[in-house]
């Protein structure tokens, strides 16, 4: 009940509603328009005068004001979060509540459907994005401070995932490189095996790897309980941009050409090369098969045991390695960045990350944004993550306050100036796709369909609508 | 809302339902006549009512109305959804898969529970046997499914297994096997964890029953020189078959429904979605509210012939 007139009269009649009946007035107003204006509570903000305030004094006094936030990041992660919010409770006097959860992709939908949408959600997938503003037209532009900070601090291209339509409705949060590879830095060494520059080097480093007889050089696995596919689909994402170039990576994505185009065809081959092939699969797990029974979050083990080289995977799969494993340049375990296929395209990025979406234009909503979408906030959260396992496209941030190596690698990667970042392809794409026959479809490739007929599965799956 | 706003307006609905209901027994308390306790009857059924209509009937016809709207619940698409569901290669094996748990699991759940009863009828050991196989019943298929997933655990033959199945079938020479992955008999293999937990419900309903059949009936088979597997056949089938038949839709009625399983052991990845799994993929995770709501339907559809049945199964039993 956040307007003021429901809260002012407590009538019987509105609780008899709220009891039994969706109360349509409870939850956000159907207004989506892209106001981009800047709501006020009025009255002087606690933190005037204090230089890191200054984005936020103009929303007055909110004091007592509770913003509810929705995410999908759970702890160990969410206490950084949390704490990272302090400097706005200082600045604004608003207080943030944290809900994370495991099904937030499902409940987010159903919550916004039924009239009980959150403050602001931490949306992981354009895709989803665009679900909640084309089917359920409840998500609210931001203030204009919030798309000024963008164009301020974020590429063009972050910008363009946060907006539908061509209205801005969201501003880039976290995010994650998935163009690594994971590998020990004493194994290498050990064996005098360089790391790869280009794509062709990687593959004579890996049929090296196979003649020397070790070790198998890759491992792999794509079990993610439901979800179980999404790797596959990275490795996909990743050689289509390495091998057809982002131009064709964003037809692909937007459906201007086929999924089942000849070029992706080409690609899923070339990742079939290394996937598919029993001589470089799986380290220490099995056959080419236990890739698809094989969780994300095992596969990369055997490295630390020299039963494999090397496993491509995103910076998250820092929090994967058992405690004590040193992560670093010099430690037991390190990432590399995927190697170009040819110079034709530069050095093509792939990553992920959350978007900040609002579902009303409450001072203290629209406050919390300003603040998500600041460099101050960025910096703020990296000196909140003592452990690392944090990093964010925001040009403001300083690689220093990061605090693990890993860390500060994604930051210089994203902020590469010859780096062509494309955000992951099947969180894009409609959910039906992207987190439906896509993973699906991968998942029956990894245990013996062809890539044909993958493709062509995926493609007849497109939404005609 | 905070929990405090929250709060009071628990107190304060709760204070509300008390009040009507009060106002409901003052009214039905002074009307004595006849009219008077007709009055009294509906009073005291409209709250049922409106529940069951709030709760169940509008829902119930919101999905049927959506099973024929498109994706996003925005137009009319006429019965493309249902088409979808029977021509669309990923729906049939939905719907085959569906078809081999409902074919299986009540029948040899049943017929398990059903041997299982008479073997241990009036053993020694009986109570023990019984709990033994009644245990499962008291674990959620979470929990089941878990287990199980552990038991068929893959490990290529030459190293180390984990799983149980798998490890018997390497100490008898041979090769380990992919339980969970190879369709359609992963299927079968889920349906074995179903099959594990209900055969106890199984068992003990139909050994109760077992023990009801009247003393005479059996001696006079026994005089009649009726004995082993003609008893069984002739006396002791005929005897129970109402509880039979009620323990039979019983189970397929939990079976239609099936979800944790599927989604628990596989995800429904490598072609082991089963309906109830499938419409909640297409609701929530692929947003297609039609294809959801359709399977949904479909689903009702199937489960109402055998609760309508089971309901009439159960009178029968209850008048003898």
């Amino acid at each position: 009940m956040r307007s003021p007139k429901a809260r002012r009269g407590v009538a019987s009649v509105a609780i008899l509603l709220s009891a039994g009946l969706t109360l349509a007035a409870c939850g956000g107003d159907d207004s989506s328009e892209a106001t981009g204006k800047t709501n006020t509570a009025g009255g002087t903000s606690p933190g005037e005068g204090k230089a890191e305030c200054e984005q936020l004094t103009g929303f007055g006094d909110l004091t007592g004001k509770e913003v509810n936030v929705y995410t999908s990041i759970l702890p160990p992660e969410q206490q950084a979060h949390e704490d990272s919010y302090k400097l706005f409770t200082e600045c604004t006097g608003a207080k943030v509540n944290y809900e994370g959860s495991a099904e937030f992709e499902a409940q987010l939908v159903v919550r916004v459907r039924s009239g009980n949408p959150p403050d602001i959600a931490y949306v992981p997938q354009p895709g989803l994005l665009n679900t909640l503003v084309t089917d359920t037209g409840k998500v609210v532009a931001p203030p204009d401070a919030v798309a000024k900070n963008v164009d301020d601090f974020f590429g063009e291209d972050w910008k363009s995932y946060g907006t539908v339509d061509g209205t801005f409705y969201a501003a880039p949060l976290g995010a994650n490189v998935k163009s690594f590879v994971w590998y020990s830095p004493q194994t290498f060494k050990d064996n005098g095996w360089e790391i790869p520059k280009t794509w062709d080097e990687m593959i004579a480093l890996s049929d090296k790897i196979v003649q020397e007889g070790k070790m198998k050089p890759w491992c792999a696995g794509i079990g993610s309980g439901e979800a179980t596919g999404w790797p596959a689909t990275d490795w996909l994402e990743d050689v289509v941009l390495r091998a057809a170039g982002p131009d064709v990576y964003d037809q692909w994505v937007n459906h201007e050409i086929p999924f089942n185009d000849p070029k992706i065809v080409d690609s899923l081959d070339k990742v079939g090369a290394i996937l598919k092939n029993d001589d470089y699969v799986n380290g220490g797990l099995g056959d080419v098969k236990s890739i698809a029974t094989t969780t994300f979050q095992d596969a990369g083990l055997p490295i630390l045991k020299d039963e494999c080289a090397m496993h491509r995977q995103a910076s998250f799969y820092a929090a994967n390695w058992p405690e004590g494993t040193k992560v670093a340049e010099d430690g037991d375990v390190f990432a590399f960045y995927l190697p170009p296929m040819s110079e034709e395209f530069g050095n093509p990025v792939l990553g992920g990350g959350e978007f900040v979406a609002a579902f009303n234009d409450e001072p203290a909503t629209q406050a919390l944004q300003v603040y998500l979408s600041s460099d101050v906030w960025a910096n703020e959260k990296a000196k909140a993550t003592p452990a690392g396992g944090w990093v964010s496209a925001n040009k403001g941030l300083e690689v220093d306050n990061l605090a693990s190596p890993i860390d500060r690698l994604s930051a210089e990667t994203l902020q590469d100036p010859d780096a062509v970042f494309r955000f992951d392809g099947s969180d894009q794409m409609p959910g039906a796709v992207g987190a439906g026959s896509f993973w699906k479809e991968m998942t029956a490739w990894i245990t013996g369909q062809s890539t044909q007929d993958t493709l062509d599965g995926i493609e007849s799956s497109w939404p005609s609508s | 809302m905070s929990t405090g706003e929250k709060l009071v307006q628990l107190v304060i609905v709760i204070a509300l339902f008390v009040g009507v209901m009060a106002v409901v027994l003052v009214i039905a308390d002074r009307l004595k006549s006849k009219r008077g306790e007709s009055l009294q009857t509906v009073a005291f059924l409209l709250p049922a009512v409106l529940m069951i209509g709030i709760g169940l009937l509008y829902p119930a016809v919101r999905t049927m109305y959506e099973s024929f709207r498109n994706a996003a619940s925005t137009g009319f698409v006429g019965f493309e959804n249902y088409q979808t569901i029977f021509t669309n290669g990923d729906q049939l094996t939905v719907l085959r898969n569906t078809a081999l748990w409902v074919i299986l699991t009540p029948i040899l759940a049943t017929f398990i529970g059903l041997v299982y009863a008479i073997l241990i009828d009036r053993s020694r050991f009986e109570k023990f046997a019984k709990a033994l196989i009644f245990l499962p019943m008291a674990i959620s298929l979470v929990g089941a499914s878990l287990i199980w997933k552990f038991v068929y655990d893959y490990r290529s033959t030459e190293n180390d297994q984990i799983g149980l199945a798998n490890q018997i079938l390497k100490s008898l020479g041979f090769d380990t096997y992919r339980f969970l992955l190879t369709d359609p008999w992963n299927t079968i293999f889920l349906v074995v964890i179903l099959i594990w937990v209900q055969a106890g419900f199984a068992m003990t309903i139909l050994s109760a029953s077992i023990k009801a059949i009247p003393d005479d009936i059996v001696e006079a088979a026994k005089l009649d020189g009726v004995s082993g597997v003609r008893m069984f056949r002739y006396i002791t089938v005929p005897s129970i078959r109402p509880s039979l038949i009620v323990v039979l839709t019983a189970i397929s009625i939990t079976t239609l429904k099936v979800f944790d399983i599927v989604r628990t052991a596989t995800g429904g990845n490598f072609k082991t979605s089963v309906l109830a799994y499938e419409f909640y993929v297409q609701s929530f995770r692929s947003f297609n509210n039609g294809l959801g709501a359709a399977l949904a339907v479909l689903l009702f559809v199937l489960v109402l012939p055998i609760v309508i049945y089971n309901i009439r199964q159960m009178r029968r039993l209850e008048a003898q």
